[in-house]
């Protein structure tokens, strides 16, 4: 028995990466970065709101926090619709304390159904990031054009519609991507991404209609990894983001600025015994001097403009 | 050979970790330390193996292509200093693919002093289902890629994302190559019986592997410095009647984030901070051993092997 001989062809095998949306680039080398008021660190906050449908496919995968016992799965359908209902607002509460204005991710299907949770959040000047359709309608490699295409459509046009907000950032749902997504959310004037996890600062993407930035938006520093998947406590919560955000802080130095990434889903972290542990974190980071609270939005722009 | 399965892969023999011939490592020391960081590069699209997908997404998994892809942009920089910090000098588990891809990282590994040895071409390559000749391609590849990219003859050998054959060990041995990293049932060096010529075990720990903690036991950075610091504690104190090895496998898209890199090196450098501990390359403990201690070893195992 042998494998067919493609298993030891490497057509990709040279200098750089084996695709072309991005170049091979080492953070050390890159040159450093200036923030407003000479910041040390550019805080991210980044939080979701989210749909996750009943009838959720189980193809080609189901995305993290989706419904998972046999139809109709209530418990999982109503745990994280109380993220809608209640957390969303102990979260509002908690950044409003210390001047924090996020970005927010949001699913298009929740702006059709709970307008008047998008009312709280555009009077609040949260930075809407388009999240996708909803928590069942995932982008993968075998998902037709057209209909990708439409989805990211409806998507966009419910959310501007929705907030007045030109909407610039894409997350998709459950950061799944097809081949495409990139250059199809490029052509309906998105302008920054958020699904990839290979960086701390921003890069150049290029699609096959013109350029987006990735964002670094935090997979790790993220409530759904650190208390779904890696199931740690709430003081070891806030242990995790105080953990990252020291090392990060000194990393920048006397001259260099980083960027503090912190996603956090009312689902989760806005549970009543869970919500102090996000207040403790941002006690300690904004109580530290030489930080900069903005949006993905904000930090871009300054980035940009070096 | 495809077909009959056996019971037991014939590469070692029964030794029990008792009455072994005492081993003591370079200026008396109780342990040899080595260090690993595997430096990998994984294909968003590869040719898929019949026995093992190589994303548990369907492409593109740019989830974990990212999660990977970290390691080398930003992770490997971060933990590169932990090391050079501590004095140690890493064996690199090569993707030998990543000299092409990503030489910058080489040349800054090689600069140090750092050995390399082979892990396979791509981490997306699994060795499954191979023939003699392709398995020999692959170790030929490898031999001559990092030879030509970093001088070194590679001693070392961790089979790509843990594939074997059973005919690997066998292969190694005769193309020169000196240690295995694949067998996990030893702390301290062993013979591994091939075809012909000698070849030697050495400890690479799934124990201490920085992804099996993570990813598989889903551990947190603090237990992570715990149990590396227990785990040697142990083999520092074994190791005054008879040396141990210690191995750390490392993954840079694992430890190297923010808020994992500073209990490990915490716990590093509680090691280094020792007097009895040789930090050695995988290479150095293998000729050590082959010097001192292979001839000793395979005679007592021979001696009291059953019905041998």
């Amino acid at each position: 028995m042998a494998l067919p001989p493609e298993h030891l062809e490497y057509a990709h095998r040279g200098y750089g990466m084996d695709q072309s949306w991005y170049e091979w680039s080492m953070l050390p080398a890159r040159p450093a970065v200036k923030w407003p008021n000479g910041a040390k660190i550019a805080l991210w906050v980044s939080t979701a709101i989210e749909f996750f449908p009943l009838n959720a496919p189980a193809e080609p995968f189901r995305a993290p926090g989706s419904i998972s016992t046999p139809y109709p799965d209530l418990r999982h359908y109503t745990l994280r619709d109380y993220g809608n209902r209640v957390g969303i607002f102990r979260i509002m509460k908690v950044l409003e304390k210390f001047g924090i204005t996020p970005s927010v991710a949001i699913n298009s299907a929740v702006a059709e159904r709970y307008p008047r949770l998008i009312e709280e959040v555009v009077k609040r000047n949260w930075e809407v990031i388009a999240g996708g359709v909803d928590m069942g309608h995932l982008h993968h490699g075998g998902l037709d054009e057209a209909i990708e295409s439409a989805w990211i459509e409806e998507c966009l046009a419910t959310l501007r519609s929705a907030t007045g907000q030109p909407v610039k950032g894409w997350l998709s749902p459950a950061r799944s991507q097809s081949m495409r997504t990139m250059d199809l959310v490029a052509a309906q004037g998105v302008d920054y991404i958020c699904d990839w996890v290979n960086d701390e600062m921003p890069y150049p993407i290029t699609t096959q209609n013109g350029g987006l930035t990735a964002m670094p938006h935090s997979h790790e520093i993220n409530d759904v990894t650190i208390v779904l998947q890696y199931k740690r406590s709430e003081e070891e919560f806030t242990q995790h983001v105080i953990d990252q955000f020291e090392v990060l802080y000194a990393e920048a130095g006397a001259d260099n600025g980083r960027i503090m990434a912190l996603t956090i889903h009312p689902w989760i972290i806005g549970q009543p015994h869970r919500i102090k542990a996000l207040e403790n974190a941002l006690t300690h980071i904004m109580g530290k001097g030489g930080v900069w609270a903005a949006t993905g939005t904000e930090i871009l722009d300054a980035w940009r403009g070096q | 050979m495809a077909g009959v399965q056996k019971s037991d892969p014939d590469l070692y023999d029964y030794w029990p970790y008792l009455d072994r011939p005492k081993i003591v490592w370079p200026g008396g020391a109780k342990v040899a330390l080595w260090v690993a960081p595997n430096i990998e590069y994984y294909e968003l699209d590869p040719p898929v193996n019949p026995s093992r997908k190589p994303w548990p997404r369907p492409v593109p998994d740019i989830l974990t292509y990212g999660a990977r892809d970290y390691g080398n942009r930003v992770g490997h920089w971060r933990l590169m200093e932990v090391l050079d910090h501590c004095g140690v000098r890493g064996s690199v588990s090569l993707n030998v693919a990543l000299c092409g891809h990503h030489p910058e990282i080489i040349e800054a590994c090689a600069k140090r002093g750092w050995e390399f040895y082979s892990h396979g071409i791509y981490n997306t390559r699994f060795c499954y289902n191979m023939d003699e000749a392709q398995e020999r391609a692959i170790i030929e590849d490898a031999i001559e890629t990092v030879k030509k990219h970093t001088g070194q003859m590679i001693a070392g050998w961790l089979a790509p994302a843990l594939t074997h054959t059973e005919r690997t060990m066998d292969l190694l041995a005769e193309y020169g190559i000196a240690y295995t990293c694949d067998l996990f049932c030893d702390d301290q060096p062993q013979p591994v019986n091939v075809k012909q010529g000698k070849f030697i075990s050495i400890p690479y720990s799934l124990e201490m592997n920085d992804i099996i903690h993570y990813n598989v036991n889903l551990g947190a950075p603090r237990r992570y410095a715990d149990i590396i610091k227990a785990n040697f504690d142990q083999l520092y104190e074994e190791g005054e009647s008879s040396g141990t090895v210690m191995c750390i496998p490392l993954h840079a898209y694992a430890v190297g984030h923010p808020h994992r890199i500073g209990p490990f090196a915490e716990a590093l450098e509680y090691i280094t901070g020792h007097d009895d501990v040789w930090v050695a390359t995988g290479r150095e403990i293998a000729e050590f051993y082959y010097e001192n201690y292979y001839d000793k070893t395979a005679a007592a195992i021979a001696a009291q092997k059953v019905g041998g």
